[in-house]
C-alpha cells in the first residue's frame, strides 16, 4: 500500500507491519514491536490530550483571582489529574515505550524486542493501570497532588486507592519494558553492532532502562504502602501511630527522582540524532554523550533528598544532596556542549524534527540552569513551592521531553507510517508550541520570584497580568498542537508517499523500507557508523537519500 | 563434582552435581542453627551485625551455587551486586537523615516521640 | 536467516538456542534486581524505625515464636535444595525425578504457608497486629508466655495512663523537656506512660513493629504464594514432557524466582525474629 517507492531495495514489496495481518485481534494481541509501539503512541497520545484539557482547565481557572469556572474543590482535583495523567500515562513511557519500542530493535538491527510477549504484557498492564486512574477520575477523582504525600494522602476522602494502584501497575509496565530494552541491547545485538557503534538514542534508552528496573520497584512499595496505610492502618507513615511522614517522601523521591531521568534521557537520545542528521555532520563527542546518559542515571539516584530542603529533612543530608545535585548539571552540560559542536559548521537543514532539537537545547538549557537555583539550599527555601518550581519543570518536562518527544515523532512519523506530512505546517506549528510554551512558563518564574505559591486556586490581585499572559500563552499551545494533530491525521491518508531515507539518516532504521516489513530487514543490514553520512547522497527523484552508488529508483 | 554439557543444538550450560548441592544445604542448616545460638549470646549491638554476616553467608552460598552463579555469566552477577549497591544507597542516606533529625524533633508534638 | 535448524521452542528472532537461553536469564536477573529493590522499601522502613527505636525491637520481638520461625527456616532452605536439585533433574533428562523434586518444592511451600497461618493466627488472636489494630490481651498474652518467657509484662494490656512526662533516662535520645501532650488534633491517646529502667515494661510504638512484621512477612508469603503458583504450573508441563535437556529454561527460571523468596527469608529471620 504504502511502500510502492521502496521497490527499489527488491524483497517484500507490498507487505509492511501495517497490513502483514487485519482485525482487531491482530494488533491488540500482536508480538510485533511496531504494532505496540504504535498502540503505546495512540494511548499515550490520549492521555496527553486529557492531561492537556486538565492544563487548559486549570490556566482557565486562573485566568481571574477567585473563581472563574470551578471552585477549589475542583481545581485540586484538576490539577492533580493533570500531574498524575501527564507523568504517569504519558511522558514515563512516552518516548522508551512508544517511539522507542518501535525504533529500538529496528534500530539496533534485531528482529524483535528480546521478550515479545513480555512487550505485549506490558502493553496490557499500561492500559489496565490507565482504566484504574480513569476509574479514579470517574469516581471524582484524587485532590493529593500528583506526589501523593502523607498523612493528607491517608485521610483525604478522595479516591487515592484507585488512583495509586493504577499508578502502582504503570510501574510494572515501566518495568517490563526497561527489562526488555537491557536484555535486548545486550544480547540481540547482531553481528557488527558492538556497543560503540550503537546509535546515542539506544545509549540514552539503555540507560533509561536502568532507571526503570532499579527505581521503579521502590514506587511499587511506596504506593503499596500507601494503599495498605489507607485501607487498613497501619501507620508506617502516620504520626499518630508513630510513623514518619518524611519517610514516605524519602520513599517517594527515591523513586521520582530518578523517574525525571526515565522522562528526560531518551529525550536527550533523540536530540542527539536529530542534530547529527540535520546538521549533515558526525556527532561531536559521541563517547562522551553514550557515557553522560550513564552518568546521569547513576547521579540521579544520588540527589532525591532535594524535593525536601522543605520537609523537615536533616540539615546535613540537605547540604550533602545539594552538593551532588549540582554534579547532575555536568553530564547534562556535556550533552548540551556536544551537540553545540555537533551543529558547528555543520550543513544545518531546518526541517521540523531539527526545528524542535533546536527548541529542545534552548529550553532545556533555561530549565536545566534554573534548577542549579532550586538545588542552592538557601534560594530553594525562597523558592519552593512557587510557581518558580512549576515553570522550571515544564521546561525541562515539556519544553525538553515532549518537545524532543515531538521531534522524535516527526523524524520516524514517515517510517512509522510510510507518509510525509506538510512540512510548511509541521515548521509553523512547532513556532507556535514555542511562543505558546514560553508565553505560558516564563512569566511563571517571573511569578514564582515573587512569591506566588504553586497548588493555590486564589492569587492576590498583583498577579492578575502573569496569570492571564499564561493563560493566553496555553491557549496558543493549543491551537499549535490542534494544528499538529490536523496535519498528521491528513498525512496518513493524503500525505506523500515517504522514501526509505528521507532525512538522509545513516542509523539502520532508514535502511528498511518505510513502513518496515514485518520482520524489520528483509535481509541483513549492513552496520556501519550510525554517523556517518559521507556515502549518502540526495536523490531528487525519490526525493529521498539513497546510498553512493546504490540502485536508482 | 559439578559439569558443564553441550546440547546439540550447541546450548552450553553447566549443571550442579549432587553432592555440592547437599553439601551447600547442609552449611545452610548449620548457618541457621548457628545464628539461632548466636542470637542467644548478648554481644550487645555486634548482634545485629553477627547475624547479618551469617545471613549474608548464607545468601552467598543460595546465590552462588543453588542459583549457579558462580558458574554463570558474570552479567547477571553484576546485576545482582549491583541491585545491593542500590539497596544499601537507599537505605544508608535515608537512614542517615532520619538518623539526624529524630534528636531534633519537638517531643510531644507528635505522639511518636514522647521522651 | 539462520544456517542452524530452529527448533520449535526457538523464538523467531533469536539465532541460537544459547543466545534465547542466556536473554531469558539476564530477563530473569534484572527482574529479581526488581524484586529486591520492592523488598528494599521494607528493609528500610525496618531500618530507619530499628535504628531510632531499638527499644520497640527489644521488646516486640520477643512475641514472635522462634521455634516456629526456625523451622520454617528449615523449610525454606530444604525446598531451595529440591528446587536446585530439580533444575539438574531437568538438565539431565530425568523427567520423574524433576515430577518427584517439583512436588517436594511445592509441599515445602505448602508448609511454609502452613506455619506462617500458625503463627499470624497466634498474633490475631492476641492483638499483636499493626497500627490501628494493635490491642493487646492480657489473658491470651499470658498463655503466650510459653514461647516468649521473659516477654510479658502485666503491663501489657494497661490502657493509656494518664499522661504525664516521664523522667529522661540514659537512652534518650532527645534532651528537651517532653511536653505534656500533643498539639489539638492528634491522637493524644496514643500517648501512654513508660516506665524506664523497668524491664520488659512496653515501650510506646510497639504497633510500628508489629506494622513491619507483617508487611515484611505479609509480602514475602505473597511472593512464596507466587512462586508456588509457578512451580505447580512447571509440574504440569514437566507431567506433560515439556522439559528435555536441550529446553529446561521455565525451570531454572522458575528456580531462580523459588531461591530468590529463600534468600529474602534467610534475611527476615533473624531480623525479626531473632535479634532485638
Amino acid at each position: 500500500m504504502a511502500s510502492g517507492d521502496m521497490a527499489a531495495s527488491g524483497a517484500g514489496v507490498e507487505d509492511n507491519y501495517l497490513t502483514h495481518s487485519h482485525g482487531f485481534k491482530s494488533w491488540f494481541f500482536t508480538l510485533d514491536h511496531k504494532r505496540i509501539g504504535l498502540m503505546y503512541l495512540v494511548s499515550i497520545l490520549t492521555a496527553f490530550f486529557l492531561g492537556g484539557v486538565f492544563a487548559l482547565l486549570v490556566r482557565t481557572e486562573l485566568l481571574t483571582p477567585g473563581k472563574t469556572i470551578m471552585d477549589a474543590e475542583t481545581y485540586n482535583r484538576m490539577f492533580t489529574l493533570h500531574g498524575a495523567a501527564m507523568i504517569f500515562l504519558f511522558i514515563i513511557p512516552g518516548i522508551p515505550a512508544a517511539l522507542g519500542n518501535f525504533v529500538l530493535p529496528i534500530m539496533l538491527g534485531a528482529k524483535d524486542v528480546a521478550f515479545p510477549r513480555l512487550n505485549l504484557f506490558s502493553y496490557h498492564l499500561y492500559v489496565a493501570g490507565a482504566i484504574f486512574a480513569l476509574a479514579s477520575i470517574a469516581m471524582g477523582g484524587v485532590d493529593t497532588g500528583w506526589t501523593f504525600y502523607t498523612p493528607y494522602s491517608t485521610t483525604t476522602n478522595s479516591h487515592v486507592i484507585a488512583m495509586t494502584l493504577g499508578a502502582f501497575i504503570l510501574g510494572f509496565s515501566s518495568i517490563f519494558t526497561g527489562l526488555n530494552f537491557i536484555v535486548t541491547i545486550h544480547k540481540l545485538r547482531p553481528a557488527g553492532m558492538t556497543w560503540f557503534k550503537m546509535p546515542l538514542f539506544l545509549w540514552a534508552l539503555y540507560g533509561t532502562a536502568i532507571i526503570q528496573v532499579l527505581a521503579t520497584p521502590v514506587l511499587g512499595i511506596t504506593l503499596l504502602l500507601l494503599i495498605v496505610e489507607r485501607a487498613l492502618g497501619v501507620g508506617i507513615f502516620d504520626p499518630a501511630l508513630g510513623g514518619d511522614p518524611v519517610l514516605y517522601q524519602h520513599f517517594f523521591w527515591f523513586y521520582s527522582h530518578p523517574a525525571v531521568y526515565i522522562m528526560i534521557l531518551p529525550g536527550m537520545g533523540i536530540i542527539s540524532e536529530l542534530v547529527s542528521v540535520f546538521s549533515r555532520k558526525h556527532i561531536f563527542g559521541y563517547k562522551f554523550i553514550a557515557y553522560s546518559s550513564i552518568a546521569i542515571a547513576v547521579l540521579g539516584f544520588l540527589v532525591w533528598g532535594h524535593h525536601m530542603f522543605t520537609s523537615g529533612q536533616s540539615a546535613m543530608m540537605n547540604m550533602i544532596f545539594s552538593a551532588l545535585t549540582f554534579s547532575v548539571a555536568i553530564p547534562s552540560a556535556i550533552k548540551v556542549f556536544n551537540w553545540l559542536a555537533t551543529m558547528y559548521k555543520g550543513a544545518i537543514h531546518l526541517d521540523t524534527p531539527m526545528l524542535y532539537a533546536l527548541s529542545f537545547i534552548f529550553l532545556f538549557g533555561i530549565g536545566g540552569l534554573t534548577g542549579l537555583f532550586l538545588g542552592a539550599l538557601a534560594v530553594d527555601v525562597h523558592l519552593h513551592d512557587t510557581y518558580f518550581i512549576v515553570a522550571h519543570f515544564h521546561y525541562t518536562m515539556m519544553g525538553g521531553t515532549v518537545i524532543a518527544f515531538l521531534g522524535g515523532l516527526h523524524y520516524w512519523w514517515p517510517k512509522m507510517f510510510g507518509r510525509m506530512y506538510n512540512e510548511t505546517l509541521g515548521r509553523i506549528a512547532c513556532l507556535i508550541i514555542f511562543v505558546g510554551f514560553n508565553t505560558t512558563f516564563f512569566t511563571q518564574f517571573i511569578m514564582g520570584s515573587h512569591g506566588m505559591p504553586r497548588r493555590y486556586y486564589n492569587y492576590v490581585p498583583q498577579f492578575t497580568p502573569y496569570h492571564r499572559l499564561s493563560t493566553w500563552g496555553s491557549y496558543l499551545m493549543a491551537v499549535g498542537f490542534f494544528l499538529m494533530a490536523g496535519y498528521l491525521l491528513h498525512s496518513l491518508f493524503r500525505g506523500r508517499k515517504a522514501p526509505v531515507n528521507p532525512w538522509g539518516s545513516a542509523t539502520l532504521e532508514w535502511q528498511t523500507s518505510s513502513p518496515p516489513p514485518h520482520d524489520n530487514f528483509p535481509e541483513a543490514p549492513a552496520v556501519g557508523d550510525p554517523y556517518d553520512f559521507s556515502n549518502l547522497e540526495y536523490d531528487p527523484s525519490l526525493p529521498g537519500y539513497r546510498r553512493r552508488g546504490g540502485p536508482k529508483a | 563434582m559439578t559439569e558443564t554439557s553441550s546440547t546439540p543444538h550447541g546450548l552450553s550450560i553447566h549443571i550442579m552435581g549432587v553432592p555440592v548441592l547437599l553439601a551447600v544445604w547442609a552449611l545452610l542448616v548449620v548457618g541457621t542453627v548457628v545464628t539461632v545460638v548466636a542470637a542467644g549470646i548478648d554481644f550487645g549491638a555486634f548482634n545485629l551485625w553477627l547475624a547479618m554476616a551469617i545471613a549474608t553467608v548464607k545468601a552467598s552460598l543460595v546465590a552462588l551455587y543453588f542459583m549457579h552463579l558462580r558458574y554463570d555469566r558474570p552479567f547477571n552477577a553484576i546485576v545482582l551486586v549491583g541491585s545491593l549497591l542500590f539497596v544499601m544507597l537507599f537505605i544508608g542516606l535515608a537512614l542517615t537523615d532520619t538518623a539526624q533529625y529524630q534528636p531534633e524533633m519537638i517531643p510531644g508534638y507528635s505522639p511518636g516521640m514522647k521522651e | 536467516m539462520s544456517t542452524h535448524e530452529h527448533p520449535d521452542y526457538l523464538g523467531h528472532h533469536f539465532e541460537t538456542p544459547q543466545q534465547q537461553y542466556d536473554s531469558s536469564k539476564l530477563g530473569m536477573w534484572l527482574f529479581l534486581a526488581t524484586e529486591i529493590l520492592l523488598f528494599a522499601g521494607l528493609f528500610c522502613a525496618y531500618s530507619v524505625y530499628r535504628s531510632n527505636h531499638p527499644e520497640i525491637f527489644v521488646y516486640a520481638h520477643q512475641y514472635l515464636d522462634k521455634t516456629l520461625g526456625g523451622i520454617n527456616t528449615l523449610v525454606l532452605i530444604c525446598s531451595s535444595l529440591t528446587m536446585a536439585w530439580a533444575v539438574r533433574s531437568a538438565q539431565t533428562n530425568q523427567r520423574r525425578g524433576l515430577i518427584l523434586l517439583l512436588s517436594m518444592t511445592l509441599l515445602f511451600g505448602c508448609c511454609f504457608l502452613g506455619i506462617k497461618y500458625v503463627e499470624y493466627e497466634q498474633k490475631w488472636k492476641h492483638g499483636l497486629l499493626w497500627g490501628k489494630r494493635f490491642h493487646p490481651h492480657t489473658e491470651e498474652t499470658r498463655s503466650h508466655e510459653k514461647t516468649a518467657p521473659s516477654a510479658v509484662p502485666p503491663a501489657i494490656a494497661s490502657q493509656p495512663a494518664p499522661v504525664a512526662p516521664p523522667p529522661p533516662t540514659g537512652e534518650d535520645r532527645s534532651l528537651i523537656e517532653a511536653a505534656p501532650r500533643g498539639p489539638a488534633g492528634l491522637a493524644a491517646g496514643a500517648i501512654e506512660e513508660r516506665k524506664p529502667g523497668h524491664e520488659g515494661s512496653r515501650p510506646s510504638n510497639v504497633q510500628i513493629f508489629f506494622g513491619i512484621y507483617f508487611l515484611m512477612t505479609g509480602l514475602h508469603g505473597l511472593h512464596v504464594i507466587g512462586g508456588m503458583s509457578v512451580i505447580g504450573w512447571l509440574l504440569v508441563r514437566s507431567v506433560k514432557g515439556h522439559f528435555t535437556s536441550e529446553y529446561f529454561t521455565p525451570v531454572d527460571l522458575g528456580g531462580l524466582y523459588w531461591h530468590l523468596v529463600d534468600l529474602i527469608w534467610i534475611y527476615l529471620f533473624p531480623l525479626l525474629y531473632l535479634i532485638g
